[in-house]
């Protein structure tokens, strides 16, 4: 296997609450009167790993709220992690020189999840995808218009709009003018957080052949966080399944797709909706989902298991090797 | 008994610098109480536009260049400002593509919340309160009462979707415009909110326009299907006869590209060709650049013809059932 170009070790990130004045004088009184004040820290991301080998597509999939922006984001290096480390070419990010620092941000680039609110809106397209190639050096500025038109068009869009405004297109659109932004800057490897979400299957099919040619072309390499497993099977070489901050399985697409182990994974699986069921009676979520503010006790997931023993609401299994190549963190696992 | 909402002829406009872009162009469709309509389509196809439309929020340089909106048998294009504004508050609400259009980066949940709650119901500020926390946990928020307090950058993306979705729900809604609410989200987290959608709808006989490009969720959920292209409606029927039989060449292209019906690993089909610019449309049937059934029929404008029993199809040359 290629040496590993991203890795992640004993990952973890909280986030504290932020109080406006009244909630931090309330909060004051409450706690000169014994009131123990309440805790409301977010624990996003608890204790993960994760390595990505060059000319690699690793998957990340789990339920909304669980932590799969936040890892990208810090993988990314937009967002330090409160605890570990994170690798770049085997090196650890807090210690590269400024130089190499920057070269790392430019190399490691991601497609936000939210395109509205990672394009600037007062700047025209033309700027948000040429900008940063022409200030570091990758095109000369007589290249300049040829290499935008390029760079949009290979994203789907029609560079006779370049001089728009973010406003002025539709949602598919602007996350396609995301995509161009960040192909443009000529990535090693991409973060795509929900990177096709917005798009029509059509598009979609065409930003994902994208994708793929560039990783046989360029060897890029690709973290894919999305919730369409779909697309995820397509795509992957690998997938991880995160639930509530933590990575529960990870193995090889093929494997996971067909001997999901986890008892979260295999509910997952069985709710994919298909193009060929005809108006079905959807269904409310059974049990109380465990909140990261006050994560139940041993495994995370035990509130909605079905297979819940008493072990598992007081000991946390331990993500480990249940065959080769795929990992599992369930008790089940230790039972002949 | 008349439709919830009948949408004739709509015609919406940009009159930008660079040209007119006819962003919705003769678009009619209609959806009666309790009722689901699925509106798919490309991207940048109108399905928002068409959306903002029906609410009385398209800004210049864009306008309604034509044609009816009934809400009731009401021209809503006709209300005054605020008359339409007071409707938007109570019988009709849209959940926007982008959850920042409904959201206040700068307010906390519970204030946002509970404003809205107010605005339309006489209610002590305790009892919105909890209304606006049964909301939040109706769409699958954990620990809502706490997460009343946070701001909306310390949610994750779905959970903005999320607070947007509940939101729009707290008054029964009479006509409820989806734009992509779930695009984001995982598939329980979607069941759950596609339950209480359901729920509205036949408790309430709410009308529903679910605007989306996930076509397994349209399956399940649409009545109806109308199928956008450059503008236009290009196919229209129920949810079995689109996405069994889809007639319209641009809709057969589209179901092929869904990813489970391809091989891992390989090329993904797609439709070719790229989208035409909607500046510069070529004359007659704006598919016919990508389409493999054109011929020189197809230059002129193919109209809406009925291919079965409440089935139609814009095309000269249907593909066959
Ligand atoms: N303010 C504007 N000025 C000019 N053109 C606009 C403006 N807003 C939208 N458009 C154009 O109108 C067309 C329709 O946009 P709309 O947002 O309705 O697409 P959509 O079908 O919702 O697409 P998506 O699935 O990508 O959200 C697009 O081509 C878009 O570029
Ligand atoms: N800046 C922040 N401040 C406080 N909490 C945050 C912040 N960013 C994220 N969180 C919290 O961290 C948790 C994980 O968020 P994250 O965005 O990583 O989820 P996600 O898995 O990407 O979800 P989604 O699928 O909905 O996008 C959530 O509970 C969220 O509220
Ligand atoms: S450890 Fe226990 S609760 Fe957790 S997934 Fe396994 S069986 Fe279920
Ligand atoms: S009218 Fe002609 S070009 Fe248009 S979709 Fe039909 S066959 Fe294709
Ligand atoms: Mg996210
Ligand atoms: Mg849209």
């Amino acid at each position: 296997m290629n040496p590993p170009i991203i890795e992640l070790r004993g990952i973890a990130k909280r986030f504290g609450p932020s109080y406006d004045a009244a909630a931090r004088l309330t909060r004051g009184l409450a706690e000169r009167f014994g009131k123990p004040p309440k805790n409301e820290t977010v624990r996003a991301v608890d204790g993960v790993a994760l390595t990505v080998a060059k000319g690699e597509v690793v998957g990340l999939v789990g339920e909304s709220g669980c932590g799969k922006s936040t890892i990208g984001r810090m993988v990314a290096g937009i967002m330090p992690p409160t605890e570990g480390q994170v690798l770049f070419k085997g090196q650890d990010v807090t210690t590269l020189t400024p130089e190499a620092s920057r070269d790392a941000r430019l190399k490691v680039q991601m497609i936000f999840q939210d395109p509205y609110a990672s394009l600037n809106p007062r700047m025209r397209v033309a700027d948000i995808v040429g900008e940063a190639p022409l200030v570091h050096g990758l095109i000369r500025k007589d290249e300049f218009d040829s290499y935008l038109d390029m760079q949009l068009q290979r994203a789907g869009l029609d560079p006779t709009f370049k001089r728009r405004y973010p406003h002025q297109f539709s949602g598919g659109q602007r996350q396609r003018i995301g995509i161009a932004r960040a192909l443009a800057v000529q990535p090693e490897f991409l973060v795509c957080d929900e990177a096709v979400a917005a798009l029509d299957v059509s598009i979609q099919a065409q930003i994902l052949n994208l994708f793929m040619d560039l990783r046989r072309d360029l060897d890029l390499t690709y973290l894919f966080i999305s919730h369409d497993l779909g697309v995820v099977e397509h795509l992957s070489d690998r997938v991880m399944i995160m639930y509530l901050g933590r990575i529960v399985e990870s193995a090889r697409s093929e494997e996971i797709f067909a001997h999901p182990n986890h008892p979260y994974t295999q509910a997952l699986l069985a709710e994919v909706p298909r193009i060929d069921t005809r108006k079905r009676r959807f269904t409310a979520i059974k049990g109380e989902i465990p909140s990261p503010i006050d994560p139940p006790a041993g495994c995370h997931f035990h509130p909605r298991c079905p297979h819940a023993m008493p072990r598992c609401s007081v000991e946390t299994p331990a993500l480990r090797e249940i065959a080769p190549g795929h990992n599992s963190a369930c008790h089940l696992n230790d039972q002949g | 008994m008349s439709a919830t909402l009948e949408v004739r002829n709509l015609r919406t406009h940009f009159f930008t610098r660079a040209g007119v872009v006819k962003a919705v162009d003769d678009v009619s469709f209609s959806v009666g109480r309790g009722e689901v309509l699925g509106l798919v389509g490309e991207s940048g196809s109108g399905k928002s536009v068409t959306g903002f439309s029906i609410i009385g929020l398209i800004d210049p340089p864009g306008r309604l260049a034509g044609g009816q909106i009934l809400y009731k048998g009401q021209d809503l294009a006709t209300l005054t400002e605020r008359d339409m504004r007071h409707l938007r508050g109570n019988r009709i609400a849209m959940i926007f593509q982008d959850p920042m259009m409904t959201l206040n980066p700068v307010l906390r949940i519970d204030t946002q919340m509970i404003e809205t709650v107010q605005a339309h119901a006489q209610v002590s500020k305790a009892e919105a309160r909890a209304r606006s926390r049964d909301a939040l946990g109706m769409v699958g928020i954990p620990s809502p009462e706490e997460r009343l307090n946070a701001y909306p950058h310390q949610f994750s993306g779905g959970m903005r979707q999320r607070v947007a979705i509940a939101i729009a729900l707290l008054h029964n809604p009479d006509l409820l415009i989806a734009d992509e609410p779930t695009t984001a989200l995982d598939v329980t987290i979607q069941a759950q909110i596609l339950a209480e959608v359901q729920k509205l709808a036949t408790d309430h006989g709410t009308a529903l326009i679910w605007i989306t490009h996930d076509l397994s969720v349209i399956a399940g959920l649409a009545d109806r299907i109308a199928v956008m292209y450059a503008g236009r409606v290009v196919e229209t029927g129920g949810a079995s006869d689109v996405l069994d039989h889809p007639r319209h060449p641009y809709t057969h292209g589209l179901i092929g590209s869904v990813p489970s019906r391809n091989k891992r690993g390989e090329k993904l089909r797609q439709i070719p060709g790229t989208t035409p610019s909607l500046l510069s449309l070529p004359p007659g049937c704006a598919f016919r650049t990508r389409c493999t059934h054109a011929t020189d029929a197809c230059v002129q404008e193919p109209p809406v013809s009925d291919i079965a029993p409440g089935h139609t199809a814009r095309c000269f040359h249907p593909v066959s059932a």
